[in-house]
């Protein structure tokens, strides 16, 4: 028990730190390192609960991908170094008030569910009536995903495809003049199509490139 | 006491697998190179140690006496932290890898997402290594190399996703054991042949090693970096491809299983089956550097996305129709 209170505090310790830095540091590379810290620490403290499969999934897809994306982001742009720091610039920044009213939308929304597993204890029996016991949380939460919750699941699946087809066609657009390249007709291509034998004459030269 | 006695016995278990990883990253670095000069009809390395095989040693040895640069404008915490990353990363993954029914270090429910998630964080040494060298040339390498490993890493996953249907669990021991009557690579043999060319792709081998594209890139994101922490880059990526093996051998060869149950096959111990099905598929990564060229790095993209992913996808749906109309599902 002693070892695992250890592994518990020093976990949230880290996690809680490099939540702080990654809004502190100066430099926003460094702001995404911490948050990658910050996303591998949580998912630690989900595997010590005993939820692995959230804990891999959570690798997986914010460390793995997400923040490769953002890391993308953030060094393509070159905003690197930032030369106002809210807790540092003399002049106010239009940040702070949004900042500060998502920031406690978001508190209320926690307050708001664990209120409900605090004060109607009954709430997660009810929800967990077809759980099988002594399997796997990986079988378990797959059971209950695609039986109960397929619907939503499906629902979340398109909203995703949508959100992706969106993206694709905000970037996509024809220009004239782009040179681009088939590849069926380049390994296609035969040698009397691509090889010309010219006679070259005496002081004239070849027109090439036709 | 009982503490400590416990830490030591699991410090000793962990060099139990650890030493004979690296032992044997250096011999196929070794390997490679011998193989790569057979094919050219050139020796390779012959001089130092019997057959050359202490080529590796004496090159880690140099390696180790230069002086490591650090360049002036590069960021430097994160340009020392990139190579010790990768390193540890390709390490780490070990520990689930089981070698034979009770060899094992973590014998954890999750151990193919733990792999995959671990080789999904490998992108970040290389991003870090790239960036912090402040330079051109390993910059555009690193953003190379990210895409090509996310991208890739997307139709593997979708491989795994064919063989657990086939399990049932995730966890590497059950799909080894899942493999006692057929080895999934005669009933998968496209995805296997997928999965090679992905994890040829995942751990930039030649033909898709373009994020040091030498002609292009001088050596890509390793162009600033020197010494011992050039050596940890080397090794991290030869123990990752050590690792794509052992996961291909494990998900489509049959981990530790002899391939007949004949009393002769029963007396070589379940590890060496693993270590030769390991050694073979590697044989193969060596070959394929020698022998085919590189690719251009659209088509790179175009065989990810446009060629693999479909195709995978749509094994996940005929091996999932096959299953479920046979009644084959593996039930828990």
């Amino acid at each position: 028990m002693l070892a695992h209170a250890i592994f518990f505090y020093f976990f949230s310790f880290v996690a809680i730190i490099s939540a702080i830095m990654v809004t502190v540091s100066k430099n926003t590379v460094h702001s995404v390192f911490f948050l990658i810290l910050d996303f591998i620490s949580i998912s630690c403290l989900f595997i010590m609960i005993g939820a692995e499969f959230l804990g891999m999934i959570m690798l997986i897809v914010y460390v793995g991908a997400v923040a490769v994306l953002f890391l993308f982001v953030v060094m393509m742009l070159n905003v690197a170094q930032q030369k106002n720091q809210w807790f540092k610039s003399s002049d106010t920044s239009t940040h702070i008030p949004i900042g500060l009213i998502v920031s406690l939308i978001i508190f209320f929304e926690l307050i708001i569910v664990i209120g409900g597993w605090k004060y109607k204890p009954d709430i997660i029996e009810n929800f967990s009536d077809n759980l099988i016991s002594n399997s796997t949380n990986t079988h378990t939460i797959g059971s209950v995903l695609y039986t109960e919750y397929i619907h939503l699941f499906q629902i979340s699946g398109m909203i995703l495809l949508v959100a992706m087809i969106g993206a694709i066609v905000l970037t996509f657009r024809k220009r004239e003049g782009v040179k681009r390249q088939n590849y069926f007709s380049q390994i296609s291509r035969e040698k009397n199509q691509g090889v010309e034998l010219v006679e070259v004459k005496s002081n004239e030269g070849v027109k090439i490139d036709v | 006491m009982e503490y400590i006695n416990l830490l030591f016995s699991e410090i000793y278990k962990i060099l139990y697998v650890l030493i004979p990883v690296l032992v044997s990253v250096a011999m196929i670095v070794w390997l490679d190179r011998r193989i790569w000069a057979f094919v050219q009809k050139r020796r390779g390395p012959n001089v130092v140690g019997p057959f050359g095989l202490f080529q590796t040693l004496a090159d880690a040895l140099k390696y180790i006496f230069k002086e490591i640069i650090i360049p002036a404008s590069s960021n430097k915490i994160i340009f020392i932290l990139a190579p010790i990353v990768t390193m540890t990363l390709a390490l780490i993954a070990w520990a689930v890898i089981p070698f034979s029914e009770d060899y094992v270090l973590a014998d954890i429910n999750v151990g193919i997402l733990y792999i995959f998630a671990i080789s999904s964080l490998g992108v970040y040494g290389i991003i870090m290594g790239g960036w912090a060298s402040n330079s051109k040339y390993p910059f555009l390498g690193s953003i190379r190399s990210a895409a090509q490993m996310v991208s890739y890493e997307v139709s593997i996953g979708v491989i795994i996703i064919n063989v657990l249907l086939c399990v049932g669990s995730l966890n590497l021991s059950d799909i080894v054991l899942a493999q006692e009557k057929i080895w999934f690579v005669i009933p998968l043999f496209p995805m296997f042949v997928i999965f090679f060319i992905s994890s040829l792709a995942e751990t930039n081998r030649p033909p898709f090693d373009l994020p040091e594209a030498e002609a292009e890139l001088v050596a890509g994101y390793q162009t600033e970096y020197s010494g011992m922490m050039y050596a940890m880059f080397w090794l991290g990526e030869y123990a990752n491809i050590l690792l794509m093996c052992a996961l291909g051998s494990i998900l489509f060869l049959g981990g530790w299983l002899a391939p007949m149950d004949t009393p002769l096959f029963e007396m070589v111990p379940p590890p060496a089956w693993l270590i030769l099905k390991i050694l073979f598929l590697f044989v193969l990564f060596a070959l394929i550097k020698a022998i085919v060229p590189r690719y251009r790095y659209d088509q790179l993209m175009r065989l990810g996305w446009k060629v693999f992913l479909p195709f995978s996808l749509i094994w996940v749906v005929l091996t999932s129709g096959y299953l479920l109309y046979f009644d084959l599902l593996p039930v828990y």
